[in-house]
């Protein structure tokens, strides 16, 4: 690990290394939490926090003008959250189900998001850079204050998701027998959900709103192929999104015109591709492999059992 | 029933309703310790409600609930439960020893980590069900007997008073079966309540010493003896008991 | 004056054309298929752009729905690995497909006129501004002509196979077995969301197209128990929040995709509260009126179950109804004059007494 810093010191400047750096804390955040989410097969709510914070940053801003990261960061945060109530009452309350409740109010957040935009652009003190940012993300834009809000938020869902790791295991691997201990679970779900939430928001300035989901998703299902344990696997996951992070920048930044999000997506999609093909255990190519075998047996034992008659017969 | 103060479990005047749909009419159902109870009764007859209400899991729009005398939040640690096996997704990354170990969570309470200690309580249970082969087993390469004996030992390791089963025997082969009966006639034999949601109706009065019948209302509770009888069958199962001989 | 009857227009077929498809996928619980063949249609956009310079040429049109329906398979493909669960598969698939698509836009069209923004976002107003032009007639904007050939398609698809898309939506296994070949619905149904997507993009871009899908859809569903009925509501619905959407976004001058899509959640929101007997104010209005009602009802099967036997006595006894109910005192005083008033208990003393119309009501409870 040193040695990697080292190459990375002697082959790139101050500000990428700020910018790697950023990306690896997020990457490591939401891998780590992504592992919750493609768990509790709620993979897609990803998509919905962070294209329903749009209308929550447009906001902060409109409200303080100011362009304080932190404060976008906070109104992303608190849209997100809305955003997912409002899917749960929907689910609950009414015939509809997880997935047009999770379309709708993603798209139609995204929408009220893009109604504010008009309006602030027609105040004339914003650009279509900051959407552009905000949909593709823009590892460039990563101040060194940025890498420190992120190192803080993340941080702290990182400890919150230790202390509380038992609880959120037994919660996500068998609601009823956790509740049966006395455990609130409506309250540790509310908190797992918020997790996430920061854990997406504080990404969106890298990795954008559009391919955000797939940096909760790529990292945990990666993970999930090399490993039976949970423990493993949600190290794992943040251990693929840091390494995503960092090699997304890195080749965002030495090609031109290319934004970060999708680098460090396909970066994150390489990952999958490995390990659902090459992951021992489970992997396809072990899987066929151990089909031919079994075949081969299969065959082979057949044989025997049809030439046994014959040669009686004989 | 004049001696309410020593039953395992009391349920009083419990119904429970969703949506102002009743599920459960005023139950009353006294439970004596030391018994081995099957609760019997049609698809939508409450079952797994009436589990679910004593231990807190769902709301009740009226009645009481004790344990050995007290409220369930009070006695929640001598009180183990076995859901229903469809209820959680096998795929899940982890083991045998795992999952049993979640048992013990219960006592740690919140944010403490399990011991040296717990690890081999978990691991004397798993011997309990038969499994010590597969402790280190991936949950989802267990046949459905397995995984039944897996949520059994977690339960064991709670080391309750009273054990709450939703539809242990659900899809587990006879082996299996034979061995979890053993095992909660075991348990019975310690001293301890065993309360089993069942389907069964041919092996009830083979594996249990007490039965309820319930459909949205108790219709009988008691002795299996005396209370498996073909009335109260015919009772608690409308017309639709043909397959069952006379008893 | 014209420009705005023309942007109308599109905006209302556009939106019909989403809405129709939109309420199989919302039944079949398949609405992310949407939000997944929208975003994942880019590369094939951005291909065909390359060689056809047009961004509403037939070619691009079918190139894109090809990435649609390639789209559906790799998920489906990546589902029968077992490896990974449905709604993670949709979350890998549609964004690596999308991450490539920015990356040729960004690499490779920059200053021509495909702009991400455009796909992503849309903007009706522009629209009439490309003209289709026949003979040197003028005979509208590209994209009126596109969205009703596609609303026509979509609407021959649903008449022609409306009795296979309803077995297919309401039970795979039937239509299995009587040989309808769900998996030729089921592609051709995506098939027709492919081609939707990519003609709508251009008017409202991939993300808001998602929002007339799902939305007026959601709204119809809760509206009618009807498949018929549903589907002229979704359609209808669309057509309304268009129109709402256009008039305001043109009043306060802001994003008109965009205010569609808040009209559209408005509407949803609406229609949530208000609808009768699945809104949320009726279920609550429902939820009071029946509170007593149901409340009278477990007294009386209280009191019947106990009738006759040693206890009676005591658990008729009012004051210790709330201890034996574990109600709240006032809760259950208020019961009490509740039945009392109906006549189904009557007072002794302090005790309560079942009567005749009271024990019918308990026992009628109790069969059900």
């Amino acid at each position: 690990m040193p040695n990697f810093i080292n190459i990375l010191l002697n082959h790139f400047d101050y500000t990428l290394i700020i910018v790697a750096m950023g990306a690896a804390f997020l990457g490591t955040v939401s891998g780590a939490l992504g592992t919750y989410a493609v768990l509790r097969r709620q993979s897609l709510m990803g998509d919905a926090i962070s294209h329903a914070s749009l209308p929550g940053i447009a906001l902060a801003f409109l409200l303080t003008g100011t362009k304080m990261h932190l404060l976008l960061i906070l109104g992303a945060a608190i849209a997100g959250w809305i955003g997912t109530v409002i899917i749960m009452a929907i689910v609950r309350l009414t015939r509809i189900k997880y997935d047009s409740a999770l379309a709708l109010i993603l798209s139609t957040f995204f929408g009220f998001g893009l109604v504010l935009h008009t309006l602030i652009q027609k105040m004339g003190n914003a650009n279509q850079a900051g959407l552009d940012t905000f949909l593709f993300g823009q590892a460039a834009t990563i101040l060194k204050r940025d890498v420190i809000t992120i190192g803080i938020l993340g941080g702290i869902v990182i400890i919150i998701m230790l202390i509380l790791w038992k609880e959120l295991k037994i919660l996500i691997f068998d609601e009823g027998f956790a509740a049966s201990m006395g455990l609130p679970i409506r309250t540790l779900d509310v908190l797992l959900t918020s997790l996430l939430v920061i854990a997406i928001v504080i990404g969106l300035q890298a990795v954008g709103a559009v391919l955000m989901s797939a940096i909760i998703v790529a990292p945990a299902v990666a993970a999930r192929q090399w490993t039976d344990r949970f423990s493993v696997m949600v190290l794992l996951a943040g251990l693929f999104g840091a390494v995503s992070g960092v090699i997304g920048t890195i080749i965002s930044s030495t090609a031109a015109h290319i934004p970060t999000g999708p680098t460090i997506i396909l970066t994150a999609t390489l990952f999958v591709i490995i390990s659902i093909t090459l992951a021992p255990n489970r992997g396809l190519v072990w899987n066929s492999s151990r089909q031919r075998r079994y075949n081969r047996n299969l065959r082979m034992a057949s044989n025997k059992l049809i030439e046994q008659p014959q040669q009686k017969s004989e | 029933m004049d001696v309410p103060k020593t039953n395992a479990i009391s349920v009083m005047d419990l119904t429970v309703a969703y949506h102002e749909t009743p599920v459960l009419w005023d139950i009353d159902l006294d439970v004596p310790p030391g018994v081995l109870l099957a609760i019997v009764g049609p698809n939508g007859a409450g079952k797994t409600t009436l589990i679910k209400a004593i231990l807190g899991l769902v709301r009740t729009a009226s009645g009481k609930i004790l344990i050995h005398n007290k409220p369930y939040e009070e006695q929640r640690k001598i009180v183990g439960y076995v859901p229903q096996r469809g209820s959680v997704d096998w795929d899940f990354p982890t083991n045998v020893l795992d999952v049993v170990m979640m048992g013990r969570y219960g006592s740690l309470g919140w944010i403490r980590r399990p011991r040296k200690n717990d690890r081999e309580l978990a691991m004397h249970a798993i011997e309990k069900v038969g499994m010590e082969k597969y402790s280190n087993r991936q949950i989802s390469q267990l046949s459905g007997g397995q995984q039944q004996r897996v949520f059994l030992a977690r339960a064991l390791v709670q080391d309750s008073n009273v054990y709450l089963m939703d539809e242990p025997f659900q899809g587990v082969d006879a082996t299996t079966e034979r061995a979890i009966v053993g095992l909660l006639q075991e348990l019975r034999e310690n001293g301890k309540t065993v309360v089993v949601v069942h389907h069964d109706l041919q092996t009830v009065s083979d594996y249990f010493d007490w039965v309820t019948l319930l459909n949205i209302r108790r219709i009988a509770s008691g002795p299996v003896q005396d209370t498996f009888t073909s009335e109260n069958l015919r009772e608690t199962y409308g017309g639709r008991i043909g397959f069952m001989k006379n008893r | 004056m014209q420009v705005h009857i023309e942007i109308l227009l599109i905006a209302i077929i556009t939106a019909s054309a989403c809405a129709l498809p939109g309420v199989f996928l919302v039944l079949r619980r398949m609405t992310l298929m949407s939000d997944a063949i929208s975003h994942a249609i880019l590369p094939g956009i951005v291909i065909a752009f390359f060689f056809t310079h047009s961004v509403s040429s037939p070619i691009l049109i079918l190139a894109a729905a090809g990435t649609g329906i390639l789209t559906v398979v790799l998920v489906e493909l990546l589902q029968k690995t077992e490896l990974i669960k449905e709604d993670a598969a949709i979350g890998l698939t549609f964004p690596a497909l999308f991450s490539i698509g920015v990356i040729l836009i960004s690499r490779y069209t920059r200053n021509v006129h495909l702009d991400i923004d455009a796909v992503l976002l849309g903007e009706l107003a522009y629209a009439p501004l490309s003209r289709l032009t026949v003979l040197g007639f003028d005979i509208g904007p590209v994209a009126l002509m596109v969205m009703t050939v596609i609303l026509i398609l979509n609407l021959a698809f649903i008449v022609m196979f409306y009795k296979e898309l309803k077995l297919v939506t309401f039970d795979v296994g039937l239509a299995a077995t009587l040989g309808f070949a769900p998996t030729l619905i089921h592609y051709g149904l995506m098939t027709l969301v492919s081609i939707t997507t990519v003609g709508a993009f251009d008017a409202v871009g991939s993300i808001l197209v998602v929002a007339l899908i799902a939305g007026p859809a959601a709204t119809a569903y809760l509206m009618t128990n009807s498949l018929a009925q549903m589907l002229f509501l979704s359609a209808g619905v669309g057509s309304v929040n268009a129109v709402i959407g256009y008039l305001l976004a043109y009043r306060f001058d802001v994003s008109i995709a965009g205010t569609i899509a808040t009209v559209t959640f408005l509407v949803f929101g609406i229609v949530f509260l208000l609808i009768p007997n699945r809104g949320l104010l009726s279920i609550a209005r429902r939820h009071l009126r029946q509170k007593w009602e149901f409340a009278q009802t477990m007294l009386v099967i209280h009191l019947l179950n106990h009738e006759g036997l040693p206890e009676a006595l005591d658990e008729s006894e009012i004051s210790h109804l709330y201890e034996h109910l574990q109600w709240e005192p006032t809760f259950a005083s208020k019961v009490v004059r509740y039945a009392l008033n109906n006549r189904c208990v009557s007072q002794n003393d302090s005790q309560l007494i079942l009567t005749d119309r009271g024990r019918t009501i308990a026992e009628q409870a109790l069969i059900q």
